[in-house]
Protein backbone atom coordinates (compact mmCIF):
# COMPACT_ATOMS: atom_id res chain seq x y z
CA UNK A 1 0.00 0.00 0.00
CA UNK A 2 2.66 2.85 0.44
CA UNK A 3 6.22 3.52 -0.83
CA UNK A 4 7.09 4.53 3.00
CA UNK A 5 9.46 2.64 5.22
CA UNK A 6 9.04 -1.10 5.07
CA UNK A 7 10.27 -3.89 7.36
CA UNK A 8 12.85 -4.36 5.18
CA UNK A 9 14.62 -1.04 4.76
CA UNK A 10 17.85 -0.43 6.03
CA UNK A 11 18.00 1.42 8.97
CA UNK A 12 20.50 4.11 8.71
CA UNK A 13 18.42 5.22 5.03
CA UNK A 14 14.98 5.06 7.39
CA UNK A 15 16.75 7.00 9.96
CA UNK A 16 18.35 9.55 7.23
CA UNK A 17 14.86 10.39 5.53
CA UNK A 18 12.87 10.91 8.32
CA UNK A 19 15.47 13.46 10.01
CA UNK A 20 15.19 14.88 6.01
CA UNK A 21 11.72 15.19 6.53
CA UNK A 22 11.76 16.40 9.98
CA UNK A 23 14.65 19.21 8.59
CA UNK A 24 12.21 19.60 5.90
CA UNK A 25 9.04 20.50 7.66
CA UNK A 26 11.47 23.07 9.98
CA UNK A 27 12.34 25.05 6.59
CA UNK A 28 8.62 25.15 5.91
CA UNK A 29 8.15 26.57 8.72
CA UNK A 30 10.89 28.87 9.20
CA UNK A 31 10.13 30.43 5.37
CA UNK A 32 6.89 30.95 6.09
CA UNK A 33 7.53 33.05 9.38
CA UNK A 34 10.91 34.48 7.99
CA UNK A 35 9.37 37.96 8.59
CA UNK A 36 8.91 37.67 12.22
CA UNK A 37 12.18 35.34 12.47
CA UNK A 38 13.79 38.77 10.96
CA UNK A 39 12.07 41.21 13.79
CA UNK A 40 12.66 38.96 16.46
CA UNK A 41 16.40 38.79 15.27
CA UNK A 42 17.48 42.19 14.49
CA UNK A 43 15.22 44.70 16.76
CA UNK A 44 17.44 43.87 19.89
CA UNK A 45 20.49 44.73 18.37
CA UNK A 46 19.41 47.62 16.06
CA UNK A 47 18.01 49.24 19.32
CA UNK A 48 21.03 48.81 21.39
CA UNK A 49 23.91 49.53 18.64
CA UNK A 50 21.74 52.82 18.21
CA UNK A 51 21.14 54.20 21.28
CA UNK A 52 24.54 53.47 22.66
CA UNK A 53 26.82 53.37 19.76
CA UNK A 54 25.29 56.11 17.26
CA UNK A 55 22.70 58.05 19.67
CA UNK A 56 25.40 58.33 23.07
CA UNK A 57 28.34 59.27 20.76
CA UNK A 58 26.49 61.97 18.64
CA UNK A 59 24.97 63.64 21.99
CA UNK A 60 28.39 63.75 23.63
CA UNK A 61 27.35 60.81 26.33
CA UNK A 62 31.13 59.54 26.72
CA UNK A 63 29.99 56.12 26.86
CA UNK A 64 32.21 53.59 26.04
CA UNK A 65 32.99 49.72 27.49
CA UNK A 66 36.31 51.17 29.01
CA UNK A 67 38.70 49.02 26.93
CA UNK A 68 41.73 51.66 26.34
CA UNK A 69 40.96 53.55 22.73
CA UNK A 70 38.77 50.75 21.47
CA UNK A 71 35.27 52.54 20.28
CA UNK A 72 32.20 51.24 22.30
CA UNK A 73 30.90 49.90 19.11
CA UNK A 74 33.55 47.13 18.54
CA UNK A 75 32.93 45.93 22.29
CA UNK A 76 29.64 45.25 21.29
CA UNK A 77 30.27 43.36 18.28
CA UNK A 78 31.03 40.14 19.23
CA UNK A 79 28.85 40.68 22.37
CA UNK A 80 26.02 41.54 19.99
CA UNK A 81 26.15 38.35 17.40
CA UNK A 82 26.29 36.17 20.78
CA UNK A 83 23.12 37.51 22.04
CA UNK A 84 21.58 37.27 19.01
CA UNK A 85 22.95 33.88 18.69
CA UNK A 86 22.04 32.09 21.89
CA UNK A 87 18.39 34.26 21.59
CA UNK A 88 17.56 32.23 18.67
CA UNK A 89 18.01 29.00 20.81
CA UNK A 90 15.05 30.48 22.52
CA UNK A 91 12.95 31.62 19.94
CA UNK A 92 13.22 28.70 17.25
CA UNK A 93 13.51 25.76 19.94
CA UNK A 94 12.33 26.61 23.69
CA UNK A 95 8.98 28.45 22.71
CA UNK A 96 7.98 26.52 20.25
CA UNK A 97 8.89 23.11 22.59
CA UNK A 98 7.26 24.16 25.64
CA UNK A 99 3.60 24.86 23.27
CA UNK A 100 4.37 21.66 21.75
CA UNK A 101 4.56 19.60 24.92
CA UNK A 102 2.23 21.24 27.02
CA UNK A 103 -0.57 22.93 25.41
CA UNK A 104 -0.95 21.49 22.02
CA UNK A 105 0.66 18.37 21.87
CA UNK A 106 1.37 18.57 17.89
CA UNK A 107 4.98 17.01 18.28
CA UNK A 108 3.06 13.72 18.78
CA UNK A 109 3.37 13.11 15.31
CA UNK A 110 7.10 13.91 15.15
CA UNK A 111 7.68 11.23 17.86
CA UNK A 112 5.77 8.32 16.10
CA UNK A 113 8.27 8.90 12.83
CA UNK A 114 10.11 5.64 12.77
CA UNK A 115 13.44 6.50 14.49
CA UNK A 116 14.74 6.42 17.96
CA UNK A 117 12.93 9.39 19.89
CA UNK A 118 16.26 10.93 20.88
CA UNK A 119 16.75 11.69 17.53
CA UNK A 120 14.08 13.97 17.60
CA UNK A 121 15.49 15.65 19.87
CA UNK A 122 18.50 15.72 17.83
CA UNK A 123 16.61 17.35 15.01
CA UNK A 124 15.52 20.25 17.22
CA UNK A 125 19.09 21.14 18.13
CA UNK A 126 20.39 21.17 15.04
CA UNK A 127 17.77 23.29 13.59
CA UNK A 128 17.74 25.83 15.89
CA UNK A 129 21.58 26.32 15.41
CA UNK A 130 20.66 26.81 11.93
CA UNK A 131 18.54 29.54 12.76
CA UNK A 132 21.25 30.60 15.63
CA UNK A 133 23.50 30.92 12.44
CA UNK A 134 21.22 32.76 10.19
CA UNK A 135 20.90 35.21 12.91
CA UNK A 136 24.63 35.79 13.39
CA UNK A 137 24.90 36.45 9.34
CA UNK A 138 21.79 39.28 10.41
CA UNK A 139 23.04 40.64 13.59
CA UNK A 140 26.94 40.69 12.23
CA UNK A 141 25.68 44.10 9.49
CA UNK A 142 23.57 45.61 11.96
CA UNK A 143 25.99 45.77 14.68
CA UNK A 144 28.82 46.64 12.17
CA UNK A 145 26.96 49.30 9.89
CA UNK A 146 25.17 51.48 12.40
CA UNK A 147 27.73 52.81 15.28
CA UNK A 148 28.85 56.42 14.72
CA UNK A 149 32.08 55.30 15.96
CA UNK A 150 34.75 53.35 14.03
CA UNK A 151 34.08 49.80 14.64
CA UNK A 152 37.12 47.78 14.49
CA UNK A 153 36.61 43.86 13.37
CA UNK A 154 39.00 41.98 11.56
CA UNK A 155 39.75 38.13 11.24
CA UNK A 156 42.80 36.67 11.72
CA UNK A 157 41.70 32.79 11.79
CA UNK A 158 38.95 32.27 9.68
CA UNK A 159 39.20 28.30 10.83
CA UNK A 160 38.58 30.02 14.36
CA UNK A 161 35.69 31.83 13.58
CA UNK A 162 33.91 29.20 11.72
CA UNK A 163 34.54 26.37 14.38
CA UNK A 164 33.63 29.42 17.23
CA UNK A 165 30.83 30.13 15.29
CA UNK A 166 29.47 26.00 14.65
CA UNK A 167 29.89 25.99 18.65
CA UNK A 168 28.02 28.72 19.89
CA UNK A 169 25.17 27.72 17.28
CA UNK A 170 24.92 24.12 18.39
CA UNK A 171 25.06 25.69 22.53
CA UNK A 172 21.95 27.78 21.25
CA UNK A 173 19.99 24.73 20.28
CA UNK A 174 20.80 22.17 22.97
CA UNK A 175 20.38 25.41 25.23
CA UNK A 176 16.69 26.35 23.70
CA UNK A 177 16.12 22.07 24.23
CA UNK A 178 16.75 22.41 27.85
CA UNK A 179 14.91 25.96 28.03
CA UNK A 180 12.22 24.43 26.01
CA UNK A 181 11.67 20.93 28.01
CA UNK A 182 11.72 22.17 31.75
CA UNK A 183 9.61 25.02 31.05
CA UNK A 184 5.92 24.80 31.11
CA UNK A 185 2.88 26.86 29.28
CA UNK A 186 2.26 29.38 31.97
CA UNK A 187 5.99 30.09 32.57
CA UNK A 188 6.68 31.67 29.42
CA UNK A 189 7.27 35.14 30.88
CA UNK A 190 9.60 33.56 33.58
CA UNK A 191 11.92 32.87 30.91
CA UNK A 192 12.39 36.25 29.70
CA UNK A 193 12.95 37.19 33.30
CA UNK A 194 14.98 34.66 34.81
CA UNK A 195 17.17 33.82 31.71
CA UNK A 196 17.29 35.94 29.44
CA UNK A 197 17.84 39.23 30.90
CA UNK A 198 20.33 37.87 33.10
CA UNK A 199 22.71 35.88 31.03
CA UNK A 200 22.15 38.77 28.60
CA UNK A 201 23.43 41.21 31.02
CA UNK A 202 26.16 38.84 32.82
CA UNK A 203 27.02 37.79 29.10
CA UNK A 204 29.92 39.79 29.02
CA UNK A 205 28.36 41.41 26.19
CA UNK A 206 28.84 44.46 26.75
CA UNK A 207 32.46 44.41 28.55
CA UNK A 208 35.24 42.32 28.06
CA UNK A 209 35.48 39.53 30.49
CA UNK A 210 39.06 40.85 31.70
CA UNK A 211 37.82 44.06 32.39
CA UNK A 212 35.58 42.66 35.70
CA UNK A 213 39.19 41.66 37.09
CA UNK A 214 38.15 44.38 39.63
CA UNK A 215 34.92 42.71 40.94
CA UNK A 216 36.70 39.55 41.43
CA UNK A 217 33.58 38.10 42.69
CA UNK A 218 31.22 38.66 39.55
CA UNK A 219 34.31 37.72 37.05
CA UNK A 220 33.97 34.67 38.80
CA UNK A 221 30.34 34.04 38.99
CA UNK A 222 29.79 34.87 35.11
CA UNK A 223 31.27 31.52 34.22
CA UNK A 224 28.67 29.80 34.83
CA UNK A 225 27.11 31.74 32.15
CA UNK A 226 27.42 29.96 28.56
CA UNK A 227 27.36 33.16 26.63
CA UNK A 228 30.27 34.50 28.10
CA UNK A 229 32.14 31.97 26.36
CA UNK A 230 30.54 32.95 23.10
CA UNK A 231 30.99 36.94 23.66
CA UNK A 232 34.60 36.06 24.25
CA UNK A 233 35.49 33.48 21.64
CA UNK A 234 33.97 35.25 19.11
CA UNK A 235 35.62 38.78 20.25
CA UNK A 236 38.59 36.77 19.85
CA UNK A 237 37.69 35.18 16.30
CA UNK A 238 36.40 39.37 15.16
CA UNK A 239 37.54 41.83 17.54
CA UNK A 240 41.15 40.33 18.51
CA UNK A 241 42.39 43.53 19.46
CA UNK A 242 40.07 43.99 22.83
CA UNK A 243 41.05 41.64 25.45
CA UNK A 244 39.80 38.16 25.52
CA UNK A 245 40.28 35.04 27.09
CA UNK A 246 42.75 32.59 25.80
CA UNK A 247 41.16 30.32 23.08
CA UNK A 248 42.23 26.94 25.06
CA UNK A 249 40.47 28.29 27.51
CA UNK A 250 36.79 29.39 25.64
CA UNK A 251 37.05 26.17 23.32
CA UNK A 252 37.15 23.85 25.97
CA UNK A 253 34.54 25.37 28.48
CA UNK A 254 32.53 25.55 25.05
CA UNK A 255 32.82 22.03 24.51
CA UNK A 256 31.92 21.04 28.68
CA UNK A 257 28.44 23.12 27.94
CA UNK A 258 27.64 22.06 24.89
CA UNK A 259 27.96 18.72 26.08
CA UNK A 260 26.07 19.33 29.55
CA UNK A 261 23.49 21.42 28.03
CA UNK A 262 23.20 18.46 25.05
CA UNK A 263 22.92 15.40 27.59
CA UNK A 264 20.65 17.69 29.89
CA UNK A 265 18.45 18.74 26.97
CA UNK A 266 18.22 14.69 25.62
CA UNK A 267 16.90 13.81 29.54
CA UNK A 268 14.44 15.82 29.30
CA UNK A 269 12.79 15.75 26.31
CA UNK A 270 12.87 11.39 26.78
CA UNK A 271 11.54 12.06 30.40
CA UNK A 272 8.66 14.84 28.67
CA UNK A 273 7.72 12.58 26.08
CA UNK A 274 7.77 8.59 27.24
CA UNK A 275 6.49 7.38 31.03
CA UNK B 1 10.40 -12.48 13.92
CA UNK B 2 7.32 -13.29 12.71
CA UNK B 3 3.71 -13.31 13.96
CA UNK B 4 0.27 -14.21 13.02
CA UNK B 5 -1.22 -11.32 15.15
CA UNK B 6 -1.44 -7.61 14.63
CA UNK B 7 -1.12 -7.15 18.14
CA UNK B 8 -0.01 -9.39 20.91
CA UNK B 9 0.12 -8.56 24.03
CA UNK B 10 1.46 -10.67 27.12
CA UNK B 11 1.36 -10.51 31.02
CA UNK B 12 1.16 -6.58 30.08
CA UNK B 13 1.40 -4.85 33.63
CA UNK B 14 2.34 -1.05 34.03
CA UNK B 15 2.68 0.50 37.34
CA UNK B 16 3.26 4.02 37.70
CA UNK B 17 5.53 5.61 40.45
CA UNK B 18 7.34 2.16 42.25
CA UNK B 19 5.74 -1.26 43.59
CA UNK B 20 3.10 0.67 45.74
CA UNK B 21 2.12 3.22 43.09
CA UNK B 22 -0.97 3.42 40.22
CA UNK B 23 -1.46 0.06 38.78
CA UNK B 24 -2.64 1.48 35.26
CA UNK B 25 -2.51 -2.14 33.72
CA UNK B 26 -2.59 -4.97 35.78
CA UNK B 27 -1.98 -8.17 33.90
CA UNK B 28 -3.58 -8.01 30.24
CA UNK B 29 -3.25 -10.50 27.81
CA UNK B 30 -4.73 -9.63 24.32
CA UNK B 31 -4.44 -10.78 20.74
CA UNK B 32 -5.28 -8.52 17.73
CA UNK B 33 -6.10 -10.31 14.25
CA UNK B 34 -5.33 -8.79 10.68
CA UNK B 35 -8.04 -6.83 9.40
CA UNK B 36 -10.20 -6.99 12.70
CA UNK B 37 -11.51 -3.95 14.70
CA UNK B 38 -10.91 -5.05 17.69
CA UNK B 39 -12.13 -2.28 21.19
CA UNK B 40 -10.94 -1.98 24.44
CA UNK B 41 -14.30 -0.81 26.21
CA UNK B 42 -13.70 0.85 29.38
CA UNK B 43 -14.41 3.84 31.91
CA UNK B 44 -11.83 6.49 32.33
CA UNK B 45 -8.72 5.46 34.00
CA UNK B 46 -9.48 2.26 33.26
CA UNK B 47 -6.27 1.28 31.56
CA UNK B 48 -6.90 1.98 27.98
CA UNK B 49 -4.88 5.26 27.13
CA UNK B 50 -1.87 3.13 29.31
CA UNK B 51 -2.41 0.39 27.18
CA UNK B 52 -2.41 2.20 23.73
CA UNK B 53 0.62 4.43 25.07
CA UNK B 54 2.37 1.09 25.55
CA UNK B 55 1.87 -0.27 22.15
CA UNK B 56 3.06 2.93 20.15
CA UNK B 57 6.03 2.63 22.11
CA UNK B 58 5.42 5.56 24.43
CA UNK B 59 4.41 4.15 27.55
CA UNK B 60 7.49 1.68 29.31
CA UNK B 61 6.10 -1.49 30.04
CA UNK B 62 6.85 -2.32 33.98
CA UNK B 63 6.29 -6.34 32.96
CA UNK B 64 4.99 -8.32 29.84
CA UNK B 65 5.36 -7.71 26.41
CA UNK B 66 3.72 -6.36 23.58
CA UNK B 67 4.52 -7.70 19.40
CA UNK B 68 3.03 -5.10 16.73
CA UNK B 69 3.50 -6.87 13.40
CA UNK B 70 5.19 -9.22 15.31
CA UNK B 71 8.22 -6.48 16.24
CA UNK B 72 8.97 -5.89 20.37
CA UNK B 73 7.83 -2.50 21.21
CA UNK B 74 10.10 -2.23 23.88
CA UNK B 75 13.58 -3.72 22.41
CA UNK B 76 13.04 -1.77 18.86
CA UNK B 77 10.54 0.74 19.18
CA UNK B 78 11.93 2.54 15.58
CA UNK B 79 11.25 -0.44 13.79
CA UNK B 80 7.80 -1.23 15.31
CA UNK B 81 6.66 2.79 14.70
CA UNK B 82 7.04 1.66 11.13
CA UNK B 83 4.16 -0.44 11.75
CA UNK B 84 2.14 1.89 13.61
CA UNK B 85 -0.56 4.58 12.93
CA UNK B 86 -1.61 6.70 16.57
CA UNK B 87 -4.63 9.10 16.58
CA UNK B 88 -4.72 10.40 20.06
CA UNK B 89 -7.43 11.83 22.24
CA UNK B 90 -5.97 15.06 21.66
CA UNK B 91 -5.92 17.00 18.69
CA UNK B 92 -2.33 16.67 17.97
CA UNK B 93 -2.10 18.03 14.32
CA UNK B 94 1.09 20.04 13.50
CA UNK B 95 -0.53 23.61 13.80
CA UNK B 96 2.17 25.68 12.25
CA UNK B 97 1.66 23.41 8.89
CA UNK B 98 -1.28 23.59 6.52
CA UNK B 99 -3.93 20.47 6.19
CA UNK B 100 -2.27 19.43 3.16
CA UNK B 101 1.49 20.02 4.69
CA UNK B 102 0.15 17.95 7.43
CA UNK B 103 -0.45 15.12 5.50
CA UNK B 104 2.82 15.56 3.34
CA UNK B 105 5.41 15.72 5.99
CA UNK B 106 4.13 12.92 7.93
CA UNK B 107 4.42 11.00 4.50
CA UNK B 108 8.30 12.52 4.08
CA UNK B 109 8.77 11.02 8.18
CA UNK B 110 8.16 7.96 7.25
CA UNK B 111 10.37 8.17 3.87
CA UNK B 112 8.34 8.67 1.33
CA UNK B 113 10.22 10.85 -1.43
CA UNK B 114 8.77 14.26 -2.40
CA UNK B 115 6.80 13.29 -5.12
CA UNK B 116 5.02 10.41 -3.97
CA UNK B 117 4.53 12.38 -0.65
CA UNK B 118 3.07 15.28 -2.50
CA UNK B 119 0.33 12.52 -4.11
CA UNK B 120 -0.59 10.36 -1.29
CA UNK B 121 -1.06 14.07 0.58
CA UNK B 122 -3.82 14.88 -2.61
CA UNK B 123 -5.51 11.82 -2.46
CA UNK B 124 -5.62 11.39 1.05
CA UNK B 125 -7.53 14.85 1.06
CA UNK B 126 -9.81 13.82 -1.62
CA UNK B 127 -10.82 10.49 0.43
CA UNK B 128 -11.29 12.09 3.53
CA UNK B 129 -13.78 14.87 1.98
CA UNK B 130 -10.93 17.86 2.89
CA UNK B 131 -9.40 18.71 -0.62
CA UNK B 132 -11.34 22.33 -0.29
CA UNK B 133 -9.39 22.69 3.04
CA UNK B 134 -6.16 22.32 1.65
CA UNK B 135 -4.77 25.01 2.73
CA UNK B 136 -6.54 25.51 6.02
CA UNK B 137 -4.69 25.94 9.47
CA UNK B 138 -5.60 23.14 11.80
CA UNK B 139 -6.94 25.84 14.47
CA UNK B 140 -9.40 26.63 11.59
CA UNK B 141 -10.88 22.96 10.91
CA UNK B 142 -14.11 21.82 12.67
CA UNK B 143 -13.68 18.80 14.80
CA UNK B 144 -14.75 16.55 12.56
CA UNK B 145 -12.44 17.34 10.05
CA UNK B 146 -9.78 17.97 12.11
CA UNK B 147 -10.15 13.89 13.69
CA UNK B 148 -10.41 13.18 9.84
CA UNK B 149 -7.27 14.78 8.86
CA UNK B 150 -6.09 13.11 12.21
CA UNK B 151 -6.98 9.74 10.62
CA UNK B 152 -5.28 10.54 6.75
CA UNK B 153 -1.92 11.28 8.42
CA UNK B 154 -2.05 8.47 11.08
CA UNK B 155 -2.33 6.24 7.92
CA UNK B 156 -0.80 7.98 5.25
CA UNK B 157 2.26 5.50 5.58
CA UNK B 158 0.07 2.60 5.11
CA UNK B 159 0.67 1.25 9.33
CA UNK B 160 -0.46 -2.00 9.42
CA UNK B 161 -2.05 -1.35 12.60
CA UNK B 162 -3.97 1.45 13.29
CA UNK B 163 -4.55 2.86 17.06
CA UNK B 164 -7.49 4.84 17.48
CA UNK B 165 -7.83 6.27 21.18
CA UNK B 166 -11.21 7.61 21.80
CA UNK B 167 -12.06 8.55 18.31
CA UNK B 168 -14.98 9.92 18.35
CA UNK B 169 -15.12 11.56 21.63
CA UNK B 170 -16.60 14.83 21.37
CA UNK B 171 -17.54 14.43 17.99
CA UNK B 172 -21.33 15.31 16.58
CA UNK B 173 -22.98 11.92 15.63
CA UNK B 174 -22.63 12.95 12.02
CA UNK B 175 -18.70 13.10 12.03
CA UNK B 176 -19.35 10.15 14.15
CA UNK B 177 -21.19 8.27 11.24
CA UNK B 178 -18.34 9.14 8.58
CA UNK B 179 -15.72 8.05 10.80
CA UNK B 180 -16.86 4.55 11.94
CA UNK B 181 -17.86 4.51 7.86
CA UNK B 182 -13.76 5.25 7.81
CA UNK B 183 -12.51 3.06 10.02
CA UNK B 184 -14.74 -0.15 8.26
CA UNK B 185 -13.36 1.01 5.03
CA UNK B 186 -9.52 0.51 6.54
CA UNK B 187 -10.63 -3.23 8.08
CA UNK B 188 -11.46 -4.11 4.60
CA UNK B 189 -8.57 -2.62 3.16
CA UNK B 190 -6.46 -5.01 5.47
CA UNK B 191 -5.87 -2.80 8.61
CA UNK B 192 -5.81 -3.85 12.10
CA UNK B 193 -8.03 -1.19 14.16
CA UNK B 194 -7.17 -1.06 17.90
CA UNK B 195 -9.37 1.54 19.20
CA UNK B 196 -10.44 2.23 23.10
CA UNK B 197 -14.39 3.68 23.77
CA UNK B 198 -16.25 4.18 26.61
CA UNK B 199 -19.15 4.63 24.37
CA UNK B 200 -21.19 1.65 24.16
CA UNK B 201 -23.08 1.98 20.91
CA UNK B 202 -19.64 2.78 19.67
CA UNK B 203 -18.29 -1.00 20.70
CA UNK B 204 -21.19 -2.67 19.54
CA UNK B 205 -21.76 -1.08 16.08
CA UNK B 206 -17.56 -1.33 15.15
CA UNK B 207 -16.10 -3.66 16.57
CA UNK B 208 -15.75 -7.32 15.88
CA UNK B 209 -14.46 -8.33 19.31
CA UNK B 210 -14.34 -6.09 22.44
CA UNK B 211 -12.24 -6.32 25.58
CA UNK B 212 -14.20 -4.86 29.06
CA UNK B 213 -11.38 -3.66 30.93
CA UNK B 214 -11.36 -1.88 34.65
CA UNK B 215 -8.93 -0.91 36.94
CA UNK B 216 -6.18 -1.95 34.30
CA UNK B 217 -7.61 -5.79 34.01
CA UNK B 218 -9.81 -7.69 30.80
CA UNK B 219 -12.87 -8.48 32.55
CA UNK B 220 -14.32 -10.68 29.18
CA UNK B 221 -13.14 -10.64 26.05
CA UNK B 222 -15.55 -11.53 22.51
CA UNK B 223 -17.52 -10.19 19.86
CA UNK B 224 -20.44 -7.79 21.06
CA UNK B 225 -23.04 -10.50 20.36
CA UNK B 226 -21.80 -13.00 22.44
CA UNK B 227 -21.09 -10.53 25.07
CA UNK B 228 -24.29 -9.46 25.26
CA UNK B 229 -25.70 -13.07 25.76
CA UNK B 230 -23.03 -13.69 28.20
CA UNK B 231 -25.60 -11.62 30.81
CA UNK B 232 -28.38 -14.23 30.94
CA UNK B 233 -30.30 -11.13 30.43
CA UNK B 234 -33.68 -10.60 28.14
CA UNK B 235 -34.43 -7.31 29.56
CA UNK B 236 -32.88 -4.30 31.25
CA UNK B 237 -35.20 -2.97 32.78
CA UNK B 238 -34.21 1.18 34.29
CA UNK B 239 -36.03 3.07 36.65
CA UNK B 240 -35.60 6.30 37.29
CA UNK B 241 -36.38 6.98 41.32
CA UNK B 242 -37.30 10.69 43.14
CA UNK B 243 -36.47 10.26 46.67
CA UNK B 244 -34.60 7.09 48.70
CA UNK B 245 -34.01 3.86 46.81
CA UNK B 246 -32.63 1.32 49.48
CA UNK B 247 -35.52 -0.33 50.77
CA UNK B 248 -37.17 -0.51 46.30
CA UNK B 249 -33.84 -2.43 45.63
CA UNK B 250 -34.02 -5.13 48.26
CA UNK B 251 -37.90 -5.51 47.45
CA UNK B 252 -37.22 -5.95 43.54
CA UNK B 253 -34.57 -7.68 44.16
CA UNK B 254 -36.70 -10.50 45.34
CA UNK B 255 -38.81 -10.25 42.75
CA UNK B 256 -38.59 -13.83 40.74
CA UNK B 257 -36.51 -13.79 37.60
CA UNK B 258 -34.89 -10.80 38.76
CA UNK B 259 -31.11 -11.42 38.18
CA UNK B 260 -29.48 -7.74 39.16
CA UNK B 261 -30.19 -4.99 40.74
CA UNK B 262 -27.53 -1.68 40.42
CA UNK B 263 -27.78 1.75 41.72
CA UNK B 264 -27.48 4.45 38.08
CA UNK B 265 -26.97 8.11 38.60
CA UNK B 266 -30.63 8.59 38.97
CA UNK B 267 -32.32 5.09 39.75
CA UNK B 268 -32.21 1.24 39.71
CA UNK B 269 -31.44 -0.92 36.99
CA UNK B 270 -32.98 -4.63 36.88
CA UNK B 271 -31.89 -6.97 35.10
CA UNK B 272 -34.27 -10.08 34.21
CA UNK B 273 -34.15 -13.44 32.69
CA UNK B 274 -38.05 -13.40 31.79
CA UNK B 275 -40.21 -10.94 29.70
CA UNK B 276 -42.98 -12.42 31.27
CA UNK B 277 -45.08 -9.59 33.10
CA UNK B 278 -42.16 -8.15 34.45
CA UNK B 279 -43.59 -4.79 33.89
CA UNK B 280 -46.06 -5.76 36.13
CA UNK B 281 -44.44 -7.20 38.96
CA UNK B 282 -41.76 -4.11 39.38
CA UNK B 283 -44.69 -1.60 39.30
CA UNK B 284 -46.42 -3.31 42.25
CA UNK B 285 -43.24 -3.97 43.93
CA UNK B 286 -42.00 -0.28 43.43
CA UNK B 287 -45.71 0.96 45.21
CA UNK B 288 -44.94 3.59 47.21
CA UNK B 289 -42.24 4.88 46.26
CA UNK B 290 -41.90 8.06 43.78
CA UNK B 291 -41.04 6.31 39.91
CA UNK B 292 -40.59 9.26 37.74
CA UNK B 293 -40.06 6.79 34.80
CA UNK B 294 -39.27 3.37 33.50
CA UNK B 295 -38.17 1.78 30.57
CA UNK B 296 -37.74 -1.65 28.98
CA UNK B 297 -35.25 -3.10 26.44
CA UNK B 298 -32.59 -5.18 25.15
CA UNK B 299 -29.31 -5.81 26.86
CA UNK B 300 -26.65 -4.20 25.49
CA UNK B 301 -22.81 -3.95 26.23
CA UNK B 302 -23.32 -1.94 28.85
CA UNK B 303 -25.41 -4.38 30.44
CA UNK B 304 -23.02 -6.32 30.41
CA UNK B 305 -20.52 -3.87 31.79
CA UNK B 306 -22.34 -3.22 34.90
CA UNK B 307 -23.14 -7.16 35.37
CA UNK B 308 -19.19 -7.68 35.54
CA UNK B 309 -18.67 -4.46 37.65
CA UNK B 310 -21.60 -3.73 39.14
CA UNK B 311 -21.43 0.23 38.13
CA UNK B 312 -22.60 1.90 35.09
CA UNK B 313 -19.78 3.06 32.39
CA UNK B 314 -20.52 6.90 32.26
CA UNK B 315 -20.58 8.17 28.58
Amino acid sequence: MTEGARAGDRRAAVYARAVIGLVARDLRVLRRDFAPFLLRTVMNPIMFVFVFAYLFPKIGEGFHGGAGNTSFGTILVPGLVAVGMIFQGIAAVALPLVNEFGRTREIEDRLMAPIPIGMVAVEKIVFGSIQSLLAALVVFPVVYIIPATPVDVHVEHWTLLIAVLLLASLISGAFGLVIGTIFRPQRVPLIFSTIVIPITFLGCVYYPWALLAPLRWLQVLVLVNPVVYISEALRAALTPGVPHMPPAAFLSAILVVLAGLTLAGMHFFLRRVTS
Amino acid sequence: MHDDAAIRIDGLVKHYGGPDGIRAVDGIDLDVGRAEIFGLLGPNGAGKTTTIGVCTTRVFATAGRVLVHGVDVDTDPALAKRFIGVVTQYNTLDRSCTAWENLYFHARYFGLPRSAARRRADELLERFRLADRRDAMPDELSGGMAQRLQVARAISHGPAVLFLDEPTAGLDPQSRLALWAIVRQLRDEGTAVFLTTHNMLEAEELCGRVAIIDHGKILQCDTPEVLRRSTGAETVIDLRVDGSRDTLAESLGRLPHVTSVAETPDGLRLLTSSRENMLQQVVEAARGHAIADISVREPTLETVFIELTGRALRD
